[in-house]
């Protein structure tokens, strides 16, 4: 099981450095990051220019990409960061405070949604076809066939505008973590803010974790060792928690961690609805700008992201499953 | 003992001298679709729509770019008006009618959607068989790549394959210009036949050590005829399902690089169905509310229909479903 | 032979399906006596199974089950939930074909077998392991201490049976019920699993049901056994008897069509079984029977005495197949 670990963990290192190798190739090619620079600094010096180049290693020819790849690799572990092309703007301090900012609203996305999720797909595989069942499935289903922005602008709409007009007042912002030109620290603020955001992307959560902890269960549930267990004569509940639940939950955990990415890509979209300040409006901002030094870190950040969380997937099911951990 | 509760097919012979019916797997299947309420639904309804686009030179009241009334100067404002008898969901910033347009853009939509779709899966299902049947190192690779990718948010992975596609000069004559519909097209296909290929090679893998496969090969069968006659034709479940997942993934996909900006542009005053929800961005503060909900509404059922249909063909194609009262 | 456990009278079970009702079981009487193995034969799709399954209630739910089943005064047909849970494990315990699949993966053997034995009885954790590395023992699993904590995969089919064995008789049962326990094993794993079943009929004193279609295996242990074809008895008797004097042509091809039985010539049954959703009028096996008359399908006979044995055929007197088979 160590041996498992390890050996995957070796593989991640260079699959991490290729995929990022793959995206610095696209990213040069397709924002052409010296073309951005001299967009948004036009009048600046040839020292300047050069300086730029040097810096983020825009050497050009195949050899020189590979070169430059390294170089910048070399500049990003080492913590030192080009500066973005908007008006030489640390990165880092931008990157952080966005990512505490996603982490937030991801985190209590998630946390409602999976276990608002997987406590409804229990509840509706436990009665198949029946009516709760198909409203909750409908409801599911509709909820991940609503595309994020849908929501997010359809909530906007409706406490944006619709809201204060019917009730004289806002009730929940909009935009932004706090209202603008606000300073400091406060909770309550943060959570109104907070709430839109996190109902677009729960949504989305609530949806796919009840499908399919209703699908993984109602397989479970007609595996012969179901029909062992009821034979036993043990109580229903029992049957249900220790051999289905626990059975079903495996599946479930893995899956969990791929599916992250369609998560992610929810919210992106809402931050940017929402004008949320986190990675995903930093991404769609940096991506439009083609701002090198911004898109290179976000980039090796999300890869090494995906990577850790598909390794962890195949972690935790193999240790879950003991024909796995043994076999 | 599964063999117990399904019910027993009888052979042609009359020896049991019964006049039983024997029905076959595609019928079988057509009957649990119908099951299906949800699916059935939106099959109607999707049928409607495609009708409706077809034969918009008939159902649509207007032309694509043509407004609803001509503005004169110091005469009634033709723009953003409220739903009315002369257009039907309003109109927008230079007083086109908002349904004509949704007719047009779901149009240029669904081919976008299906074109997609149709690639992808033929795509995928060439790769998916190769990589089921043949397995080895080519196999493995294919499966750590599309592992990474399919991992990524969808939209970054978009944007990142875009600046790709468009920073390779000399991939333009092929893929066209960013901003036309084969861009588009193109780049969801890039994306798209990995789900496929997955699919089809975990079918292929769970399928080949069958019996049937066994005894084919033992009658000289080629791989390919394998592939073809046998393999193919018992997934066609699963590679239906995964098509119109395919065809959801695109529209949607569309609507969303539209939302930012990197959608196709068709020129000419066409639209498509992202283009008109993207609009609506604009449309909110001011309080247009037609200019959202009409847009984002058609989006969402065509969405449903397709995702229900999918639902719909995944529960006609899989016997585990067969037993009783669903 | 000692008294009733388990009688059986008019017992259906058919269920609801796409293309209509399917009668799995049209009317089974049968008795099951104290300490004697039952054997119970028929090809796939006889109804052998189900009878049994649809009286433990462990078919789905689209099955309806009529008639009665009685244990020794409890009533099984419609009877509650809690007086289920009562009698499953506790006086009927079941063992099933697959064994691999009938145990849950991800449940250590030993605990497989302590949840048997706490839901029928107030031992405490530590009683329950030390009764149940016994019954590991008495069914003949070496290392039973060291086994307890191993998981079903990592048994082989053979000793995997012997546990789903030990799981059975944790608290005794008054009745074994063993669905083709011998169908996925070896030849030589098969005489073993026997052997631990004679010895549990000794030794405990259990009444056997012994469902197979495989008449071989019937030859070997049962003391009676009934015939099933299409969800009715075709006969019953003494397994000498009806071995050495069928008088059911349905028994009597069976019998052709098993090397070791036939003699020289192997006949197979011509035709094949009919469609439960249509069950042929009369006597099921008519269509098929070489001695079939218009009489045979005029009504479905029942069981009844005919020399030492019961038989449905109705033309047996006539046929005196008995006399046929050693001709």
């Amino acid at each position: 099981m160590l041996r498992f670990v390890i050996r995957r963990l070796f593989w991640a290192v260079p699959t991490v450095l290729l995929v990022t190798f793959l995206v610095y190739v696209a990213i040069r090619l397709g924002t052409d990051p010296l073309a951005s620079y001299l967009r948004i600094n036009q009048r600046a010096s040839p020292k300047k220019i050069q300086q730029y180049i040097e810096f983020n290693g825009l050497y050009e020819g195949a050899g020189g990409y590979v070169r430059g790849y390294f170089k910048w690799l070399g500049g990003f572990l080492s913590g030192d960061w080009p500066r973005s092309i908007k008006g030489t703007r640390e990165v880092w301090p931008d990157f952080k405070y966005s990512m505490f900012n996603t982490l937030r609203l991801s985190g209590i996305a998630t946390i409602l949604g999976v276990s608002i999720g997987l406590s409804l797909g229990v509840f509706v595989a436990l009665r198949p076809g029946s009516l709760r069942d198909s409203s909750v499935n409908t409801a599911a289903f509709v909820g991940l066939s609503i595309p994020p922005f849908v929501s997010a602008l359809l909530l906007q709409m409706l406490f944006a505008v619709y809201w204060s007009r019917w009730f004289g007042e806002s009730l929940f912002p909009t935009s932004g973590i706090y209202p603008p030109g606000h300073q400091g620290f406060d909770l309550v603020l943060m959570l109104k803010h907070l709430v839109l955001p996190v109902t677009v992307v729960a949504i989305q959560v609530i949806a796919v974790y009840t499908r399919y902890m209703r699908a993984t269960l109602l397989e479970v549930l007609n595996s012969d060792y179901m029909r062992t267990a009821r034979s036993k004569g043990i109580s229903e509940r029992r049957v249900l928690v220790r051999h289905a639940l626990r059975n079903a939950l495996i599946p479930v955990v893995t899956v969990a961690a791929i599916d992250i990415g369609a998560i992610l890509g929810g919210l992106i979209i809402t931050e940017n609805v929402f004008s949320y300040p986190g990675l995903g409006k930093f991404f769609l901002d940096a991506y439009g700008t083609g701002d090198f030094p911004q898109l290179m870190p976000w980039m090796f950040f999300f890869t090494v992201l995906v990577i850790l969380f598909n390794l962890l997937a195949d972690v935790s099911y193999a240790w879950l499953d003991p024909r796995i951990r043994l076999g | 003992m599964a063999d117990v509760i399904q019910p027993q097919l009888t052979t042609d012979d009359d020896s049991e001298g019964l006049a039983a019916t024997s029905i076959s797997p595609g019928k079988l299947a057509f009957k649990r679709y119908l099951n299906h309420k949800g699916a059935v639904v939106s099959a109607v309804l999707l049928a409607v729509m495609v009708l409706f686009v077809i034969l918009s030179p008939l159902t649509a009241r207007y032309g694509v770019n043509e407004s609803v009334f001509p503005a004169v100067k110091d005469g009634p404002r033709n723009d953003f008006l409220t739903p009315r008898s002369i257009a039907w969901f309003g109109t927008d910033d230079i007083g086109r009618d908002i349904y004509s347009r949704l007719i047009h853009g779901l149009r240029v939509s669904l081919v976008i959607g299906l074109a997609a779709a149709v690639f992808s899966t033929v795509v995928g299902v060439t790769v998916g068989s190769v990589a089921g049947l043949k397995g080895g190192l080519f196999d493995d690779i294919l499966m750590r790549i599309t592992d990474v990718f399919l991992a990524f948010p969808f939209l970054v992975a978009l944007l990142v394959t875009r600046s790709l596609l468009v920073g390779v000069e000399w991939l333009e004559p092929i893929v066209g210009k960013p901003s036309s519909v084969r861009f588009v097209i193109v780049l969801f296909v890039i994306f798209g036949w990995m789900g496929v290929a997955r699919l089809v090679r975990g079918q292929i893998l769970s399928l080949k050590e069958r019996e049937f496969v066994e005894a084919a090969r033992a009658l000289g069968a080629t791989n390919f005829r394998i592939v073809a006659k046998h393999l193919l034709p018992n997934s066609i479940g699963p590679i239906l399902v995964a098509l119109t997942t395919a065809v959801a993934g695109a529209i949607v996909g569309e609507a969303t690089l539209s939302f930012f900006g990197y959608g196709p542009q068709p020129g000419a005053g066409q639209t498509s169905l992202g283009l008109l929800v993207s609009s609506s961005k604009q449309a909110l503060l001011p309080g247009f509310w037609w200019l959202v909900i009409f847009p984002c509404g058609l989006l969402v059922l065509v969405t449903l229909c397709i995702n229900f249909i999918g639902d719909g063909l995944r529960d006609a194609t899989d016997p585990k479903l067969d037993i009783g009262g669903h | 032979m000692g008294e009733v456990v388990l009688s059986l009278k008019d017992f259906r079970v058919s269920f609801k399906t796409l293309l209509g009702e399917v009668q799995a079981v049209r009317g089974i009487d049968l008795e099951v006596r104290a300490g004697e193995i039952f054997g119970i034969v028929g090809e796939s799709g006889s109804g052998k199974s189900v009878t049994f399954l649809g009286m433990m209630g462990l078919l789905p739910k689209s099955a309806l089950i009529g008639g009665s089943a009685e244990i020794g005064g409890t009533q099984l047909v419609g009877a509650s939930k809690a007086t289920m849970r009562a009698v499953r494990g506790k006086r009927i315990a079941m063992i099933f074909q697959d064994p691999l699949s009938a145990l849950n993966p991800t449940h250590r053997i030993g605990a497989q077998v302590v949840e048997m034995i706490q839901s029928h009885t107030e031992m405490s954790a530590k009683q329950a392991m030390t009764r149940a590395i016994e019954l590991l023992d008495i069914v003949g699993i070496p290392q039973p201490t060291v086994r307890a904590r191993q998981y079903p995969h990592e048994f082989s089919g053979g000793m995997r049976q012997r546990v789903m064995i030990a799981i059975a008789i944790a608290n005794e049962p008054e009745v074994l019920i063993a669905d083709e326990p011998t169908t996925a094993l070896d030849v030589t794993v098969q005489a073993q699993i026997l052997e631990v079943m004679q010895r549990i009929q000794a030794q405990l004193g259990t009444a056997i049901v012994l469902i197979t279609h495989d008449l071989g295996v019937v030859a070997q242990v049962a003391d009676r056994v009934q015939v099933m074809y299409a969800g009715r008895a075709a006969e019953r008797g003494i397994v000498d008897d009806i071995f050495s004097r069928p008088s059911h042509p349905y028994t009597l091809g069976l019998m052709r069509s098993i090397p070791a039985l036939a003699g020289e010539r192997l006949t197979p049954i011509a035709g094949s079984p009919p469609n439960m959703l249509y069950p042929p009028p009369g006597c099921a096996f008519a269509p098929r029977c070489e001695y079939a008359l218009p009489i045979c399908t005029q009504s479905i006979p029942d069981l009844r005495p005919f020399g030492e044995l019961e038989t449905a055929c109705v033309r047996a007197e006539e046929l005196q197949l008995g006399v046929v088979a050693h001709g």
